[in-house]
């Protein structure tokens, strides 16, 4: 054994692809973003903020704030990813072979599906539910908040090992879900497999600690009043998708595990010979996977919910069946896994019930988009942004589903398999429903978090070029699968026909590129806007919304209510707001009491670092590193439990002085402009 | 303005006409059934479809804030009736839609003999790193990347494979089924006209996967005799030592057309073996032997956990990389 | 500085603190629950994968997990005596069978360990078949949970030594009561799956 294996592992300077231009250029690239970051926090002088207001923070608000920087930044380098194979697909046709091998173009549609599915539309979901739900059921924070902090940091390592992956050694090349036995030590030898492993492990515990962080906030930590039955559609929708968390991630958690013991203690529960099943860890993998889908959608549709009452100023129509229709589908989400894969040979039977499984669930899908068609009927629609997102998602949705049900016969289901057909479908029913939801989601709470709204009109543009480029990039897949064209493919012939439709494609991602700049200069933009009239939001309800979060003022203080708010009706807060005009505008408040909070704590930050230290050891077989990751993160647990300085008090005068200064916003703007007052106090508390 | 619509319509024209969209041109009676089956579900669901994508493009239209026309009714939250409508007309489609699917299900089963007369030719398909081996059991022959068949005979295929996983799909003749190592799944088909059509591995399996491609040609009876009688004068024979050879990972050079090879007679039983292979001891494949050291008695703990196996087998796999990709490039 | 430090008894968490916290506690037990059950599945579906090796239920030697089986429940009923000690606020009662169940959970760990040494030592490590992964991962794992708890058991009895019993401690013995009895019937229907049924 060399020292070299001793201090390194199996990582040595050869790891790093020097010699490839891409990957070489890319790493640069992002060293030189990261010198940046690190540099300007020197210049600034920002490093303790940054430790002491963020990475320590435990507050919901600011969690969310950062889980939904690390969305953004991810959707960007999946989009990278995206616009790789497009342009490779379309490069790629008869004696030309595109610029990208296929070793790298594999590793490519690997981390674009791992990206955006755990490192995208994950933290944009834990994002929204953390910026709305504490405020919209009237908590003062989350169960668990210092958990809460625990989570977002295992996923950021995460993400940083996928993206560490494309520099040092490569990523796994086996798809995104890393079917055996391509992915078992035999067909996967190298580091790739294992930084997937441990990626999706961290951020898989990462995730279920959330779920259970939530499960909790909901059903214990409502607003006196607030019965089940009263619960925000949003908040149901989060709780659903939380209790599916608590049920799916130990699957996978598990099933990876698993995967790993084969792959590096030699075991076989997937491998070809010595009694292993492969068809085991894909029957395992889909049964957190099916559900995994719902856990992304069902959030999507708590903010459809809120934004087409709160735009149509019409209650929601049908609450009882939309919630029983969520219920119903949280049930029915264990129930479908098999209709990944019918073309395994399960037999008829199997397959006949599995597939009218899956169609059952297309009807409380389906009653869900009634109940908002009805309740845009008869409404008074504003188009905000937030409402036309959720008009593309209608009709993009219906669209998506139908291929998807499609797809749940299992005869038509063995043509259209493995095809880009399904590649159109579940981007239809992603992009159109998942990302379009979080969009208006995040446009919707935009103001609540920072105080500010975003500029309408590069609003309007990027989603026109997202509308518009999705269908030009994916209505095309749907016509090539059924040409016959299967999915991950790095170079077809000329004569396959392939090659004017991947064209096209190519052309919508150029397209929906451009409404991703246009969403970029739309943040740029408003923030250097964000205290003229039109932008800053003074009243704290800059939509006329109904839920509890618009009742307090934008960005909503540290400690969220200064008087923990009573519940009588469904719309809360639009109760409130009629019977104060019915009062003639005046609300009697009672006095201020001190407030009791917890502390911040770096426990989190910690624990978290170690877990990528350790995942990334294990990834590299860095024995003495796989020691210092593990005792670290058993020492900082152990330290948490004797700390005994976990809370203090915001006095009752403070709370007055915020509380009063926020409500006298509304009459200072001066210069189309309003002081830039208290937005940090609020944010952070006066330190 | 105009010129650019011209310029559109044109190219639209081209685009449809310049495909052949496989799916929709079935040749074989399952396929056919599939077809029409993806019709069929289609446009049941365009029942409920269609309203819903008119009702979102109308509704956000008529009742949007500058309507003045449009009746704003904020208390209407809550309608029986509609509400067992939005329940049932869903229901009842998926009702007929689940019969359909059961229906369906059962008849075009793949493993399901076809409704037709005549013995079916079996034909064994073996998925190897990165190409498909075509065994015919009863003529004794055997194909690289190429299959011929009869028309209007049916044929069953008996498939495995002795690398990951792939799926084999012949879209112009019946939808896929995967090919797994040391199981043996079977598709029936049946051609209806004579051509040659595309058929592919449809589910992604590494490096080679894009090339793993092959040809079915579809012909008379006659023509298919004559086939096999050329095919048993081949000078290449597919013993077990040939099967090892081949068997092992090689790319297609995916500028040429796919490699194609022909045998004039196969070891006895290789189909089974291949199997079986996965399932015994004593037969394991190379490559699986390599990675895992069955007997860790001898080896220390530590060894064993930190990976050592793992160390070797990546020696050993690079090592037959470079061979297959030497072997390829020469 | 707008913030007080708070007084000793704020310390304490609301009283519906409490509650929330062990409800959470309890999302987390079922949260293992489904590792555990995928890992029986994956053991009834591998148990017979023995490639050529000799059945599972040839390898147990049943008398011998009996005893880890009574060593483990008993120190369930340890514990239990603990946390009766614990509401009566007797510190050093509570310590001493803190300390009993420690040495019964450790014995049984240990004699797990010596299972897996001469299986392992016999040649039917965990790389000979699909059936004994899943053995060594089903019965590993619940043996992982136990070592993980008798260290939280370690920090336990620190605790109640240094702080003696309060709120905070007495959470946590809580917590630590409900996993341990948890892991408790985990291994009930281990020994039952895996070691009886394969016997019987």
């Amino acid at each position: 054994m060399t020292l070299q294996h001793a201090l390194l592992g199996d990582l040595s300077l050869n790891s790093i692809p020097f010699n490839i231009p891409i990957i070489r250029d890319a790493g640069i690239f992002m060293g030189l973003i990261a010198l940046v970051v690190i540099g300007s926090l020197f210049y600034f002088k920002k490093w303790t903020y940054l430790w002491k207001e963020w990475l320590t923070s435990i507050d919901h608000k600011k969690i969310g704030i950062m889980y939904i920087i690390l969305a953004m930044v991810m959707l960007l380098r999946g989009f990278v990813d995206a616009v790789m194979m497009r342009s490779q697909q379309a490069l790629s046709v008869g004696h030309s072979m595109g610029y990208l091998p296929p070793e790298h173009f594999n590793q490519i549609f690997t981390a674009h599906g791992v990206i955006m599915i755990f490192f995208m539309a994950m933290p944009l979901m834990f994002g929204l539910l953390n910026l709305a739900v504490p405020l919209q059921i009237g908590a003062r924070d989350v169960a668990f908040p210092y958990l809460n902090s625990l989570s977002l940091w295992l996923t950021v390592v995460s993400a940083m090992l996928v993206n560490i992956s494309l520099i040092v050694g490569k990523f796994a090349a086996t798809g995104w879900l890393a079917y055996p036995p391509l992915s078992d030590i035999v067909y996967s030898p190298g580091v790739g497999v294992d930084y997937y492993i441990w990626a999706l492990q961290i951020s898989g515990i990462g995730s279920l600690l959330s779920g259970i962080n939530f499960t909790a906030t909901i059903l214990k930590m409502r607003a006196p009043g607030m019965t089940m039955m009263k619960l925000p559609v949003f908040s149901w929708a989060a709780l659903c998708a939380m209790i599916l968390v608590v049920l799916a991630f130990p699957i996978l958690t598990a099933t990876l595990g698993m995967l790993f013991l084969d792959r590096f203690m030699g075991m076989h529960f997937f491998t070809n010979a010595f009694g292993g099943n492969p068809m085991l860890y894909i029957n395992m993998i889909w049964a957190w996977g099916h559900p995994e889908v719902y856990i992304l959608i069902l959030p999507a549709f708590g903010v459809f919910s809120e934004v087409v009452a709160t735009f149509c100023k019409k209650p929601l129509f049908g609450y009882t069946s939309m919630i029983w229709a969520t219920i119903v589908i949280t049930f029915l989400a264990f129930a479908v896994w098999l209709h990944h894969f019918f073309t395994m040979g399960s037999g008829a039977d199997v397959n006949a019930f599995f597939g009218i499984a899956t169609m059952i669930i297309a009807v409380p899908t389906g009653v869900k988009i009634f109940n908002w068609l009805f309740t845009m009927f008869r409404g008074k629609i504003t188009y905000s942004m937030p409402m036309l997102w959720t008009i593309g998602f209608l009709v993009t949705f219906a669209i998506g589903g139908m291929t998807g049900v499609l797809m749940s016969v299992p005869a038509v289901d063995f043509q259209v398999h493995n095809s880009v057909f399904l590649v159109a479908h579940f981007h239809n029913v992603i992009i159109g429903g998942v990302v379009f939801g979080y969009f208006a989601g995040l446009t919707y709470w935009f103001p609540k978090t920072f105080g500010f709204k975003l500029n309408e009109k590069l609003g309007r543009a990027s989603f026109w070029c997202w509308l518009v480029g999705f269908y030009v990039a994916f209505m095309p897949l749907y016509v090539l699968g059924l040409m016959g064209m299967t999915r991950r493919l790095d170079h077809y012939s000329l004569a396959s026909g392939f090659h004017p439709w991947l064209m096209v494609a190519a052309a919508g991602t150029a397209l929906v590129g451009l409404g991703v700049f246009f969403q970029i200069l739309q943040l740029f933009v408003s923030i250097k806007n964000r205290n003229r009239v039109g932008y800053r939001d003074v009243t704290g309800d800059p939509w006329g919304g109904r839920t509890l979060e618009w009742s307090m003022p934008s960005p909503a203080p540290f400690y969220n209510f200064a008087h923990t708010p009573t519940v009588t009706t469904r719309d809360a807060f639009w109760t409130m707001k009629q019977a104060r005009e019915a009062n003639g505008g005046q609300v009697s408040k009672p006095a201020y009491t001190d407030i009791h909070m917890p502390k911040n704590t770096g426990v989190g930050f910690i624990i978290a670092m170690f877990a990528g230290l350790f995942g990334f050891a294990m990834t590299w077989h860095i024995e003495w590193m796989i020691a210092v990751g593990l005792i670290g993160i058993v020492v900082t647990v152990i330290a948490r439990t004797f700390n005994r300085d976990i809370d203090y008090y915001v006095k009752a005068d403070e709370v007055e002085r915020i509380e009063t200064a926020c409500a006298n916003l509304a009459t200072q703007a001066r210069d189309d402009k309003y002081p830039v007052l208290n937005t940090n106090e609020l944010l952070h508390g006066a330190k | 303005m105009k010129k650019l619509r011209y310029l559109l319509l044109a190219s639209v024209t081209l685009l449809i006409s310049g495909c052949k969209v496989a799916m929709l041109d079935p040749k074989g009676v399952i396929a056919a059934s599939e077809k029409s089956l993806l019709i069929d579900s289609t446009l049941l669901m365009l029942i409920v479809v269609i309203p819903v994508v008119l009702m979102s493009l109308y509704f956000a239209w008529r009742f949007r804030e500058s309507n003045r026309k449009a009746k704003y009714s904020p208390g209407w939250t809550h309608s029986n009736t509609l509400e067992l409508i939005c329940w049932a007309v869903p229901g009842v489609i998926i009702v007929i839609l689940a019969i359909i699917t059961w229906v369906s299900s059962h008849t075009l089963d793949p493993y399901r003999p076809l409704d037709v007369k005549g013995k079916p030719l079996v034909i064994q398909a073996i998925a190897l790193d990165w190409k498909w081996l075509f065994i015919y059991p009863e003529q004794q022959i055997a194909a690289v990347n190429f299959v011929q068949i009869p028309v209007n005979q049916p044929v069953r295929f008996e498939i495995t494979a002795d690398a990951p996983m792939n799926s084999l799909e012949i879209p112009q003749l019946a939808g896929q089924i995967y090919a797994m190592a040391g199981m043996r799944t079977k598709l029936n088909l049946m051609a209806t006209e004579d051509g040659l059509y595309d058929g592919m591995s449809a589910n992604f399996s590494g490096d080679g996967f894009s090339n793993m491609r092959f040809k079915v040609k579809v012909t008379s009876k006659k023509a298919f005799q004559v086939w096999v009688k050329t095919m048993q004068h081949s000078p290449n024979q597919l013993s077990i030592d040939a099967y090892k050879q081949l068997a092992k990972p090689s790319l297609a050079e995916p500028v040429n057309d796919i490699p194609v090879a022909y045998y004039s007679s196969v070891a006895k039983d290789l189909f089974t073996k291949v199997i079986l292979m996965y399932k015994k001891p004593g037969m394991t494949n190379l490559r699986e032997t390599l990675a895992k050291s069955a007997n860790g008695k001898t080896k220390p703990l530590r060894e064993l956990v930190m990976g050592d196996a793992t160390r070797k087998a990546q020696l050993a796999h690079k090592a037959q990389k470079t061979k297959a990709a030497n072997h390829t490039s020469a | 500085m707008t913030s007080s430090s708070p007084t000793a008894q704020a310390h304490e968490h609301h009283h519906n603190q409490d509650d929330v916290d062990i409800f959470g506690f309890w999302l987390y037990i079922l949260s293992d629950c489904i590792l555990f059950a995928t890992l029986f599945t994956t053991f009834a579906v591998l148990q017979h994968n023995t490639f050529g090796g000799p059945a599972l239920k040839a390898l147990f030697n049943l008398p011998y997990v009996l005893a880890e089986t009574l060593a483990l429940l008993f120190s369930s009923f340890t514990y239990g005596i603990a946390m009766i000690c614990h509401y009566r606020r007797k510190r050093n009662q509570v310590l001493f069978w803190l300390g009993l169940t420690f040495i019964l959970g450790v014995s049984f760990v240990a004699m797990e360990l010596n299972e897996f040494a001469s299986l392992y030592h016999e040649g039917h490590g965990w790389q000979t078949s699909a059936a004994m992964s899943s053995f060594f991962t089903l019965v590993g794992t619940h043996g992982l949970h136990v070592s993980i708890g008798l260290f939280w058991m370690l920090n336990m009895m620190y605790q109640v030594m240094r702080y003696g019993i309060n709120g905070t401690t007495s959470r946590r013995l809580t917590y630590l009561g409900i996993f341990w009895h948890f892991l408790d019937i985990v291994w009930i229907f281990l020994f039952t799956i895996v070691y009886l049924m394969g016997a019987v």
